[in-house]
């Protein structure tokens, strides 16, 4: 299945969704864009040259780990993980965002803009600006500033200007309309290195594409750890760009059945979750430069959202994906705030590892699911990120009392500096 | 009267014609009754009712900050085409529905027209709508006698600037400068030279707006294009001191 052979005119659009929507002023500058990045997409060498750069800056290839313990336990299907977490940076967000720091450099722009939510992807991008060496600024709502002062911190000390957006709700959403109106101002100098496989036409293509990666890499690994392919594949869907990532390496496997998580917050209800396609909330809209389902009212205003998670807190989702799950062939569920919580505890205590919040809410679907499964069936999980450099929202996430008492010793220390 | 005819009428007059806009429901649709009722005492041609989004990507800080607040209040597209019936039954100027795209598209395409023609509008500005997508809208538009308006900008090529003149109505909104509503725009060479590509491009009438604000603003609209747009700059005003301030802003306009 070819997802980017588009039918002439239809540019841009999978199935019904997708699109570009953008303001006359970014015409010109999105035609370079996509000019410039089928360029490079044609071009083997920009390949080549990619993946060399992830494997001496970012330990690609991740390898696949195995969690016998939990699969012993669950008693169902053996469990698998894709550790995209050992990324620099901790997730698979560098992906993404070395790929464009190579197109900017093609496009001869100088200067790089991105938004971010949970601050993982501002974090890979002023890494980036720092190698590259572009002037680099970060657009990130008020709110999600004041929960992800850390991230704040690495970003400032790499180099970026963090701007706090205090429009609207204060978070991702509104920091990508902050992004796009720096962008409708300087393009000239300026590339919009955008965090997610969604709006306008090239980025939901240009995003899937970088993290590709992780597919491709995924399949082999599967093929030589279990000895065939999984049978599932569990990925988190915020914007969508880890699962429509890992997808693409098993879409043309029929048998392998792919499942996308959202995050269901306090479970089905307006303004209670971020879950557009598990729950049936959402609506389809045009928004933020594309056409998908959103979060929003009977007149198109967009609806307050929550999760646990601020990486999967967001109103719309993957035009891609939004079409492989009309035509059956990805499968959507949500995990809440609760869920996510225990599923994390479990995790760190039989294997060791650390997901970040978002990524553990493909391993509550998978948890749920493998005891159902014969033993020799094998699941697959996106680890998209890690989470102990996440320690504050984690230790809130998990009401660690001695956290929380740390923190006010620590206050109270700063307090009489 | 169809548009070209008004607008020919109203030059024979003063040049430029002058359109404001009004985002509605902020601070209340009251103030705007009273902000509207001062644009028609300066001779406003036409005026943008802005219907308020969550996600107003094009406009700049204090059309955000209007857009919110707004809808915070609890505006609803609904009292928004309600207040527009009782604008154009009031007032001689023209009136635009300005917005975004998703307010047209939820409604649904025919519902959208049938309520703008209904409430008297004569046409609509829907900036992140691209002339790309906008043809099954503009069907629907021209059987109803609205008038679509296409946006012109700087950053267009000839080749995309004759694109856009094929497909516009009414008039065309030439966009002064890169950005989003608000700041400031030198009006000098550059634009000049721009609004003469905007020309070459139609033979509809060209609106100038972003950074519209002074009385020599104008002047150099009049020289270059018939219709000169005022949005941040009246509401600037508006929201520094009330009806004596917009009072004094349009006066201090030679309007």
């Amino acid at each position: 299945m070819n997802l980017f052979d588009f039918a002439p005119g239809r540019e841009g659009y999978y199935g019904n969704y997708g699109g570009c929507f953008l303001p006359e002023i970014l015409h010109s500058t999105i035609e370079e864009l996509q000019a410039g990045f089928r360029a490079a997409k044609n071009d083997p060498v920009f390949w080549q040259e990619y993946r060399a750069l992830l494997s001496e800056y970012s330990c690609r290839p991740t390898p696949i780990t195995h969690l016998a313990n939990l699969s012993r336990d669950l008693g169902g299907a053996q469990i698998y993980v894709k550790r995209e977490d050992l990324n620099h940076t901790g997730s698979h967000k560098l992906n993404n965002v070395m790929g464009q720091g190579l197109l900017t450099k093609r496009l001869g722009k100088t200067r790089v803009i991105a938004e971010t939510g949970a601050g993982q992807h501002g974090f890979a991008t002023a890494t980036m600006a720092a190698k590259f060496g572009f002037s680099c600024r970060i657009y990130m709502g008020a709110v999600d500033i004041a929960r992800q002062r850390p991230n704040v911190f690495w970003m400032e000390n790499l180099g970026a200007e963090v701007i706090s957006v205090q429009d609207g709700q204060q978070t991702l959403k509104d920091a990508i309309n902050a992004a796009m109106r720096d962008w409708a101002t300087n393009m000239a100098d300026t590339h919009y290195v955008l965090g997610t496989a969604c709006g306008a036409h090239p980025f939901p293509e240009m995003v899937s594409w970088f993290q590709s990666v992780i597919g491709l890499e995924a399949r082999g690994q599967m093929l030589q750890a279990a000895g065939k392919l999984p049978d599932r594949v569990y990925a988190c869907v915020g914007g969508g760009s880890n699962a429509i990532g890992l997808f693409q390496g098993f879409i043309d496997d029929p048998d392998v059945e792919l499942v996308g998580c959202e995050a269901g917050g306090l479970g089905p209800g307006i303004g209670k979750h971020a879950s557009r396609l598990a729950y049936t909330d959402a609506s389809v809209g045009v928004a933020q430069g594309m056409k998908t389902y959103f979060l929003q009212n009977d007149e198109g205003n967009m609806n307050e959202t929550h999760s646990i998670s601020a990486g999967l807190d967001y109103i719309g989702v993957n035009p891609i994906l939004v079409h492989l799950w009309e035509k059956g062939r990805v499968r959507f569920e949500a995990a809440t705030d609760a869920e996510v919580a225990d599923a994390l505890r479990l995790v760190m205590r039989r294997e060791g590892l650390i997901p970040a919040l978002e990524s553990t809410h493909a391993f509550v679907r998978a948890i749920r699911e493998a005891p159902s499964m014969r033993r020799d069936e094998v699941i697959l999980i996106n680890q998209s990120g890690r989470a102990d450099k996440d320690i504050f929202t984690v230790a809130e996430a998990l009401g660690d009392a001695k956290w929380k008492q740390f923190i006010k010793d620590k206050a109270a220390l700063y307090a009489a500096e | 009267m169809q548009l070209n005819e008004y607008i020919a009428e109203r030059l024979a007059h003063r040049r430029p014609l002058l359109m404001t806009h009004v985002v509605c429901g902020y601070p209340s649709f009251e103030a705007n009754w009273r902000e509207l009722e001062i644009m028609a005492e300066h001779g406003v041609a036409f005026v943008e009712l802005q219907f308020p989004f969550s996600e107003p990507s094009a406009d700049g800080p204090l059309f955000v900050k209007a857009n919110q607040e707004s809808l915070a209040r609890g505006t609803t597209v609904t009292q928004c085409l309600e207040f527009m019936a009782r604008v154009t039954a009031a007032f001689p100027f023209r009136v635009l529905m300005m917005g975004y795209y998703n307010t047209a598209f939820k409604m649904g395409h025919e519902t959208y027209i049938e309520r703008l023609a209904q409430a008297g509008a004569c046409g609509y500005i829907l900036p992140d709508l691209p002339i790309e997508e906008a043809r099954p809208l503009q069907l629907l538009a021209d059987a109803k006698g609205l008038s679509p308006i296409v946006l012109m900008t700087p950053t267009s090529t000839d080749a995309r600037l004759a694109a856009l003149g094929a497909v516009a109505r009414g008039f065309v909104y030439c966009v002064a400068r890169r950005g989003v509503t608000g700041a400031s725009t030198t009006m000098g060479d550059e634009l000049g030279a721009f609004l003469a590509r905007c020309r070459a491009a139609t033979s509809l009438p060209l609106a100038v707006g972003f950074g519209v604000s002074t009385a020599e603003d104008l002047q150099f609209i009049g020289d270059h294009a018939e219709i000169a747009i005022i949005g941040t700059a009246a509401l600037r005003a508006w929201e520094q001191g009330g009806e004596t301030a917009l009072q004094s802003f349009f006066g201090g306009l030679g309007v």
